[in-house]
C-alpha cells in the first residue's frame, strides 16, 4: 500500500457503514498507516440513506474535506442503487464493492460501468444472516474489501476486531463477525 | 498592583482607584469593609430615639437592616447616623414610641453629633 | 518521560480525554450536537471513576456557564463544553466569567447559528463570543483539539493570566471525524497542568474573598475593564510558554501563527482551523507549478497575534483571508477585519481579499481553494478589487 486510499460508503442508516469506516481505519491505524473515518451527517433516521467516507495513508493526512474522486465505493444496500449515483467520482481505474447476490455482468451492464473500473460481488446480507443472524452486512464487507483490496489483511482486521468487540460482546458474538469475514473473504468476486 | 492596597483594609478610597490597584476581578479580600462606606446620606427622614421611653426590647435591632442600631451591654446606645438609610422600619416596629421619624434637615442634637463621631473615629459601627 | 497511546479518537473523543486527564473540580455541560460526545464521554469517565469530577447536569447553557462561574469563584478547577445555540445562549454568562477574571477551559464545537437551523460545522458561534474576553484557541485537527484542551488549563489558571480560554474544533468535520491521534499517560499531563491553586477564593475555608463586585456610574468599571484589557493583552507571552512547554513534551511545535511557506510566498491565505490542511495541499500544488503559495493559519485568535502575523505576511503580494462566519453589513468577516488591522497596524499596504467560506458545514474543496489563490494573482495584478465574496457558492 502507498500514497492515499480514499473510499466512500454508502448505506443507509443502520446498516452500520459508520462502524465499518472506522473499523478498517482502526485496523489501518494498527498497521502504522495514517487514517481519518467520517460519517455524513444529516437528520438521523434508520433507512435514510448515508454516505461515510474513509482516508487511508502512510503519510500524515492534512486534507479535512469530504472525499468527491474515491478509489474506492462500497455499497452496503443494493437497493441503493436506483436512487444514488454510487459511480459518482469514482476513479476510472477504482473498484465498486457491493453487497449483492447479483452478478458482475448484470451489475457492470445494469449500472454502465467504464471497463477500468474493478466490480466486487459478496452477498454480505447473506452471510451476515447465516453467521451473525441479523442482517448487518458491514463487517462481512469489510472482510471482502481487505481481501479484494489489501488495504489491510484480512488477518489484522480479524485482530482488530477481536480487541475492539471484545470489550463489547460476548465470544459468540465475536465469534460469528470472525466467520463472516472469513467467508466474505472466500466468497467475494471480483472482476 | 501595590503591595499596599492588597494588605490596606481602607478600601473607601476606591473611587480613586486607577485600573492596576483592583485586583483580577475587582475580587475584595476585605470583607466586612461596607461599614466604611457611609450611606447616611441617603437619608430623607431620620429617626429620633427617645432613650426614657425605650424598653430595650431590641425589636428594632432585629428589623434594622442596615445594623444602625447601636447596641453595648444588652442595651441600645444610638442610631449610627453614618449608615442609617431612614427607611423607618425601626419606628415602624417600636411598640413603645421610643423612635420617631423626622425629617432630614434637622439640625442635629447635641447627642447625636456625639455618635456620628463616634462612628467616624472608629468608636462605633459594627 | 511521556507515554504515548496512538489511537483513531474523533476529536470530542479528544477533547474528552484532555479534560478526563486535566481532573477539573467542576463540569457543568449541556449537551448539544455536535459537541454532545465531549459531555457523553466525560461523564461516562465520572461515572466509571476514571475521574474525580463533580458533574453538573444542567437544564441550558445559560445554566451551565452560570454553575461554572459559581464553582470557579468558589475556587474550583473548571471546565465545560457546549456550541452553536448553546454557545450563544451563554452570551451574557461569557462576560461574566472574564470580567470575574475566572479561568474556566471551555470546548466549544464550532457550528453554524440559526436561521436557518443548521447543525454543521462553521465559525459563527465563536465568532459571537470573540469580543467576551476570553482566550480562544483554534484547533485544526482532533490532535490539536487536544493539545490545544490540555494547554488551555494551564494559560487559564496561570496567575498573570487568570481569564477563562475557549479550546474550539470545527463541528463535525473536527469533532466526529476519527483520525490517527496521540494520547499522553495520565501522569505526564497531570503533571504539565499542575494544581490549581487560587489567591483569593470563595471557599477554601481561611481566606475570605468577595465575588461578583459591583461597580456604578463613574470610573471604577471602566478602570476594572482597562485591566481586563492588560490581562489579555499581556496573555500572549504566557499562552506562548505554555504551549511550548507542551510542545517539549508531545513533540508537536506550537505558535500562535502556523506559517507554512510563507517566508517568501507571493500569495497567503490565512485561514483558522480544519481547512488550512486543504489550503496547505493546494498551496503545495502550486509551489509545484512554480506559484509561490503559502497558508498562515491563526491557532491563537484571541488575544489576536497581530504582530505575529503581520511579520508573517509582510512579503506577501496578495492576501486572501477565509472566513467562515460572516459580519454582515461590515467590510469583511471578522478574521478579515482583523487580519487588515494588523496589516494596517504594520504599515502594510498588502492588497486584500475576504472570502466568506464553508458556512453551515459546506465542503470545502480543493476547487473552491484554487479559485481564492487565482483570485489573489488577479488581485496582486490590479485585476481585481479587494472586495469581499463568497466562495464555492452556487
Amino acid at each position: 500500500m502507498s500514497g492515499l486510499i480514499e473510499i466512500r460508503w454508502h448505506a443507509r442508516a443502520g446498516q452500520g457503514a459508520v462502524t465499518a469506516s472506522k473499523l478498517l481505519a482502526e485496523t489501518a491505524l494498527r498497521n502504522g498507516s495514517y487514517i481519518q473515518a467520517m460519517p455524513e451527517y444529516g437528520p438521523e433516521r434508520t433507512g435514510a440513506p448515508l454516505r461515510a467516507y474513509s482516508r487511508i495513508s502512510d503519510a500524515p493526512i492534512e486534507l479535512h474535506n469530504n472525499i468527491v474522486n474515491p478509489g474506492i465505493v462500497v455499497v452496503l444496500d443494493e437497493t441503493l442503487l436506483s436512487i444514488v449515483n454510487v459511480l459518482e467520482g469514482l476513479d476510472e481505474s477504482g473498484l465498486l464493492l457491493l453487497n449483492t447476490t447479483r452478478d458482475v455482468d448484470t451489475i457492470r451492464t445494469e449500472l454502465e460501468v467504464p471497463p477500468d473500473i474493478r466490480i466486487a460481488i459478496v452477498d454480505a446480507s447473506g452471510i451476515a444472516l447465516d453467521t451473525i443472524g441479523r442482517d448487518i452486512p458491514n463487517t462481512p464487507t469489510v472482510g471482502a474489501l481487505a481481501h479484494v483490496t489489501r488495504v489491510v489483511t484480512v488477518d489484522a482486521l480479524k485482530e482488530d476486531l477481536r480487541m475492539s468487540f471484545g470489550k463489547k460482546f460476548s465470544p459468540a458474538v465475536i465469534d460469528a463477525n470472525l466467520a463472516s469475514v472469513d467467508r466474505a473473504a472466500q466468497e467475494v468476486v471480483c472482476q | 498592583m501595590t503591595q499596599a492596597k492588597l494588605t490596606h483594609r481602607d478600601v473607601s478610597d476606591f473611587d480613586r482607584w486607577t485600573s492596576s490597584d483592583f485586583l483580577p476581578g475587582a475580587v475584595v479580600i476585605d470583607p466586612g469593609n461596607s461599614v466604611l462606606y457611609a450611606t447616611g446620606g441617603w437619608r430623607s427622614d431620620r429617626p429620633v430615639w427617645s432613650e426614657d421611653a425605650c424598653t430595650n426590647c431590641m425589636l428594632c435591632w432585629v428589623h434594622c437592616p442596615d445594623s444602625s442600631i447601636l447596641v453595648e451591654d444588652q442595651a441600645m446606645t444610638g442610631i449610627d447616623y453614618e449608615h442609617c438609610k431612614g427607611c423607618g422600619i425601626c419606628a415602624a416596629e417600636c411598640r413603645f414610641d421610643a423612635l420617631e421619624m423626622i425629617l432630614e434637615p434637622d439640625p442635629l442634637s447635641e447627642r447625636e453629633k456625639a455618635s456620628v463621631q463616634d462612628i467616624a473615629s472608629g468608636k462605633g459601627g459594627k | 518521560m511521556a507515554e504515548i497511546t496512538v489511537l483513531a479518537a474523533t476529536g470530542n473523543a479528544m477533547v474528552a480525554e484532555a479534560f478526563r486527564q486535566a481532573a477539573p473540580d467542576v463540569l457543568a455541560a449541556y449537551p448539544i450536537t455536535p459537541q454532545t460526545a465531549i459531555v457523553e464521554n466525560f461523564a461516562k469517565y465520572v461515572a466509571d471513576g476514571r475521574v474525580h469530577t463533580e458533574f453538573v447536569a444542567v437544564e441550558s447553557e445559560h445554566s451551565a456557564m452560570s454553575a461554572c462561574i459559581g464553582a470557579s469563584a468558589a475556587g474550583a478547577r473548571v471546565a465545560t463544553a457546549t456550541s452553536s445555540q448553546g454557545l450563544a445562549l451563554m452570551y451574557e454568562e461569557l462576560h461574566i466569567a472574564s470580567g470575574m477574571r475566572l479561568p474556566i477551559v471551555m470546548a466549544n464545537a464550532n457550528r453554524a447559528l440559526s436561521a436557518p437551523i443548521n447543525i454543521h460545522g462553521d465559525h459563527s458561534d465563536v465568532m459571537g463570543a470573540r469580543d467576551t474576553g476570553w482566550i480562544i484557541l483554534f484547533a485544526e485537527t482532533a490532535q490539536e483539539a487536544y493539545d490545544n484542551s490540555v494547554i488551555a488549563f494551564r494559560i487559564a489558571e496561570h496567575p498573570q493570566v487568570q481569564l477563562p480560554v475557549m479550546t474550539t474544533l470545527d463541528g463535525f468535520i473536527t469533532t466526529h471525524a476519527m483520525e490517527r491521534s496521540e494520547l499522553l499517560d495520565d501522569t505526564t499531563v497531570a503533571a504539565y497542568v499542575g494544581a490549581y491553586t487560587p489567591e483569593h477564593p470563595l471557599l477554601n475555608g481561611q481566606t475570605k474573598a468577595a465575588h461578583g463586585m459591583f461597580a456604578s456610574l463613574g470610573g471604577t468599571y471602566f478602570e476594572i475593564k482597562k485591566a481586563e484589557r492588560a490581562a489579555i493583552d499581556a496573555s500572549m507571552p504566557h499562552i506562548k510558554a505554555a504551549g511550548e512547554a507542551w510542545a517539549a513534551i508531545c513533540g508537536r511545535e506550537f505558535a500562535p501563527v502556523d506559517a507554512w511557506e510563507c517566508e517568501d510566498a507571493d500569495y497567503i491565505l490565512v485561514v483558522l482551523g480544519s481547512a488550512a490542511g486543504n489550503a496547505r495541499v493546494v498551496a503545495r500544488e502550486l509551489r509545484a507549478q512554480g506559484i509561490k503559495a503559502g497558508v498562515a493559519r491563526i491557532r491563537v485568535y484571541r488575544p489576536f497575534p497581530f504582530e505575529e502575523l503581520a511579520q508573517v505576511l509582510a512579503g506577501a503580494r496578495a492576501v486572501g483571508i477565509l472566513d467562515r462566519s460572516d459580519s454582515f453589513g461590515a467590510q469583511y468577516g471578522p478574521v478579515g477585519l482583523d487580519v487588515r488591522s494588523a496589516l494596517y497596524g504594520a504599515g502594510l499596504l498588502i492588497p486584500t481579499r475576504d472570502y466568506i467560506y464553508g458556512l453551515g458545514g459546506a465542503d470545502v474543496t480543493l476547487d473552491v481553494l484554487r479559485q481564492a489563490y487565482g483570485e489573489l494573482q488577479a488581485l496582486a495584478a490590479g485585476e481585481l478589487d479587494q472586495s469581499l465574496s463568497y466562495l464555492g457558492t452556487r
